[in-house]
C-alpha cells in the first residue's frame, strides 16, 4: 500500500484525540465525518475544563481578578484569529455561534441599510443552506431579487456570464469558498475584484476553508468572512465575523443587550463601538477560549503540512473509489478540498451509510444541507468522506474494503 | 390468528441464528429485496413518511376488523426493516397493535434504528403504523 512521504508524524498526532482511540461497534472509529465537525485534541479539552475549574467570571466588566484573568483569555483569542487570519485590526473580528449567524447578522444589518427594491444579491449554485436562506429572507424585505451563479457537471461554479451577474444593482456577492458537498475550492479572489468594480460587497462562507488552509482577508480583499470554530478542532457554539473596520462600523446593531451598549435611558441608546456593538449579552466565554487552543494547535501541526497530507489523502482516496465499478464521483473540480462525494449505480446512499457504520466507518450521506447542488446534478444525495490531518492512508484503505463489501452486499 | 407477542417470538428466534452483523444485514437486505412493491397509486406524498433520508411510504386499510399495512422505500435496508415491522403489525385487531410492545427490536440487536434521532424515518413510520390502528380503532367505537 502507498505510505505518506509528508513531514506530519500522524501517529503521534492521533495520540493528542482522545476520541480516535473509541471503538464504535467493536471496531476502531474510522472517523470520516470531517466536513460536518473535526474532533478536539486534548488542549482543547482541557482549555474548556481549566477556565471552568479555574478562573470561570463574567467579562469586561468585572473589577476582580477571575474577571481579568477571564477578559484576557477571551481577548486573547480574538487577537490569535486576527493573526491568524491576516486582519488588520482586532476589533475587526466579532465572536458569534457560528457560520450560519454570521451570515444571518450580516444579512440583516447590511440590508437594512444597503438593500432597497429591485437590488440584487448574488451567490452560487454551490451555497450550503445557510448561506441561501439568510439572503433570501432579507430579499424578501426588501423587495431585492437573489441571484445565482451556475455550476457545471464537474461541480465547478460557471463563470462564463460572470458579467451579466455582476451589474450595478448587486450589492452584495456573498459566496462560498470551499463547497461542503463537493469540495470545490472557488475562485472567490477573482470573483470579490469582479464585485468591487461595480461598488459590490463581498462575503466569504469559509466554513470549510479554514480546516484545510491559511486564511487571508487582506489578500483575498473581501469584506466580511465567517467560519465556524468548530470545524477547525474548537468547540461547538463559537464562530468568527470577520469585518472590515469601516463596513462594520457603518452597519446598524444586530442584537439589542448588555455588552452592546455605550449609554442607554428609556429615550435614546448610543451603542458600543467595535467589536462589541455586535456581542450583545454574556458571550460563549469557554468555547472562545478554547478556540484559541485550537488555533494554536493547528499552527503547531502547520497549515502546509495539513494541505500537504489532505492532498494525498484525497488523491488515493479518489483512485481507489474510481476503481470501483458502478461508482461516480461527484464533484471533480480541478481545485478541491479533502472531500469525496460519491454515488454508486442501484445503490441508495443511505444504506451505504447504515452498512458502513457496522463496521466503525463515520461517513455522511443525503443533501449534506445543500439541496439546491443535489437537484443541479439530478441527485438526492451523495455519500461523503471529508479527510483531516489526523487520518491515516491505513483507515481509507478500510473504508475502500468496507464500501466494496457493502457494495456486494446490497446489489 | 398468531398474535404479536407470538410473532415477534418468531422473529427474535430467527435473528438469534445469525453470528455477525454481515449475515443480519444481509438477511434484511433480502427480506427488503423480497417485499412485494407498493403500487404507485399509493406512492403519493400523503403516504409518504417525514424526516428520513430515504422515501418511505406507508398504507394500511381495515378489512374485517383487522389492520393491513402495506410499505415500500427506495433504501433497501429501510425497506427490510419495515418489512419486520408490517410482518408482525399486519393483520392485526387496531387495539392490539395500539398498545404493542417494541422490545423484540432489542432482543434482535436493530433498536438504534428506531432511534428518533437516527435519520432515517423509522421512529416515525412506528408512530404512523401506531396512528393508523388509533384512528381505525376510533372510528370503530
Amino acid at each position: 500500500m502507498a505510505s505518506i512521504a509528508g513531514t506530519l508524524d500522524v501517529v503521534q498526532i492521533r495520540k493528542d484525540f482522545p476520541i480516535l482511540s473509541r471503538k464504535v461497534h467493536q471496531k476502531p472509529l474510522v472517523y470520516l465525518d470531517n466536513a460536518a465537525t473535526s474532533q478536539k485534541p486534548q488542549v482543547v479539552i482541557d482549555a474548556l475544563t481549566n477556565y471552568y475549574q479555574n478562573y470561570n467570571a463574567n467579562i469586561h466588566r468585572g473589577i476582580h481578578s477571575l474577571a481579568d484573568e477571564a477578559t484576557s483569555a477571551y481577548e486573547s483569542t480574538r487577537r490569535a484569529i486576527q493573526t491568524w487570519i491576516n486582519a488588520e485590526k482586532p476589533e475587526e473580528i466579532i465572536f458569534t455561534r457560528g457560520t450560519t449567524e454570521g451570515i444571518n447578522l450580516i444579512a440583516y444589518s447590511f440590508s437594512q441599510i444597503n438593500l432597497a427594491k429591485g437590488d440584487e444579491i448574488l451567490i452560487s449554485g454551490l451555497e450550503h443552506h445557510s448561506n441561501i436562506v439568510p439572503w433570501q429572507m432579507a430579499c424578501e424585505r426588501h423587495g431585492a431579487h437573489l441571484k445565482v451563479i451556475p455550476i457545471n457537471t464537474k461541480g465547478e461554479l460557471d463563470l462564463s456570464g460572470l458579467e451579466e451577474l455582476i451589474s450595478e444593482r448587486t450589492k452584495m456577492v456573498a459566496l462560498i469558498y470551499v463547497s461542503n458537498a463537493l469540495g470545490t475550492i472557488n475562485p472567490v479572489k477573482d470573483i470579490t475584484e469582479k464585485a468591487h468594480k461595480v461598488g459590490a460587497k463581498v462575503l466569504l462562507d469559509a466554513a470549510q476553508a479554514a480546516p484545510h488552509f491559511d486564511l487571508d482577508v487582506r489578500d483575498l480583499d473581501c469584506d466580511f468572512l465567517v467560519f465556524s470554530g468548530h470545524k477547525i478542532l474548537g468547540p461547538t457554539g463559537i464562530g468568527i465575523l470577520y469585518g472590515k473596520e469601516a463596513e462594520l462600523n457603518h452597519l446598524p446593531p444586530y442584537q439589542g443587550g448588555g455588552e452592546m451598549i455605550a449609554e442607554v435611558s428609556f429615550e435614546h441608546t448610543t451603542y458600543n463601538v467595535l467589536p462589541y456593538k455586535f456581542e450583545a449579552g454574556t458571550p460563549n466565554i469557554a468555547d472562545t477560549i478554547a478556540l484559541k487552543a485550537a488555533i494554536e494547535y493547528m499552527q503547531t501541526i502547520g497549515f502546509d503540512a495539513i494541505a500537504q497530507h489532505e492532498n494525498e489523502l484525497l488523491s488515493y482516496a479518489t483512485r481507489q473509489l474510481t476503481a470501483i465499478d458502478g461508482l461516480r464521483l461527484i464533484g471533480t473540480a480541478e481545485k478541491k478540498a479533502s472531500v469525496a462525494s460519491f454515488v454508486v449505480e442501484g445503490v441508495h446512499h443511505q444504506d451505504l451509510g447504515i452498512l458502513l457504520d457496522q463496521d466503525g466507518i463515520a461517513i455522511r450521506t443525503g443533501h449534506h444541507c445543500a439541496q439546491p447542488i443535489m437537484s443541479q446534478l439530478g441527485l438526492k444525495g451523495t455519500c461523503r468522506a471529508s479527510f483531516a490531518f489526523y487520518n491515516t492512508l491505513e483507515e481509507i484503505e478500510f473504508f475502500i474494503h468496507s464500501l466494496r463489501k457493502a457494495i456486494s452486499m446490497l446489489r | 390468528m398468531e398474535s404479536i407477542v407470538n410473532k415477534s417470538e418468531e422473529l427474535v428466534d430467527e435473528f438469534s441464528f445469525f453470528e455477525d452483523w454481515a449475515d443480519k444485514y444481509a438477511h434484511i437486505i433480502d427480506l427488503g429485496k423480497n417485499m412485494p412493491p407498493l403500487e404507485d397509486h399509493w406512492k403519493t406524498p400523503e403516504h409518504l413518511i417525514k424526516g428520513c433520508q430515504s422515501n418511505v411510504w406507508l398504507h394500511a386499510e381495515l378489512k374485517e376488523g383487522l389492520v393491513y399495512y402495506y410499505a415500500d422505500s427506495d433504501a433497501i435496508i429501510v425497506k427490510g426493516l419495515i418489512g419486520l415491522l408490517v410482518r408482525i403489525f399486519s393483520g392485526q385487531p387496531p387495539a392490539e397493535i395500539v398498545h404493542a410492545d417494541l422490545s423484540f427490536m432489542n432482543q434482535i440487536g436493530l433498536q438504534q434504528h428506531l432511534s428518533p434521532t437516527r435519520s432515517n424515518g423509522l421512529a416515525s413510520m412506528v408512530k404512523q403504523i401506531k396512528m393508523y390502528a388509533l384512528a381505525f380503532q376510533a372510528n370503530k367505537s
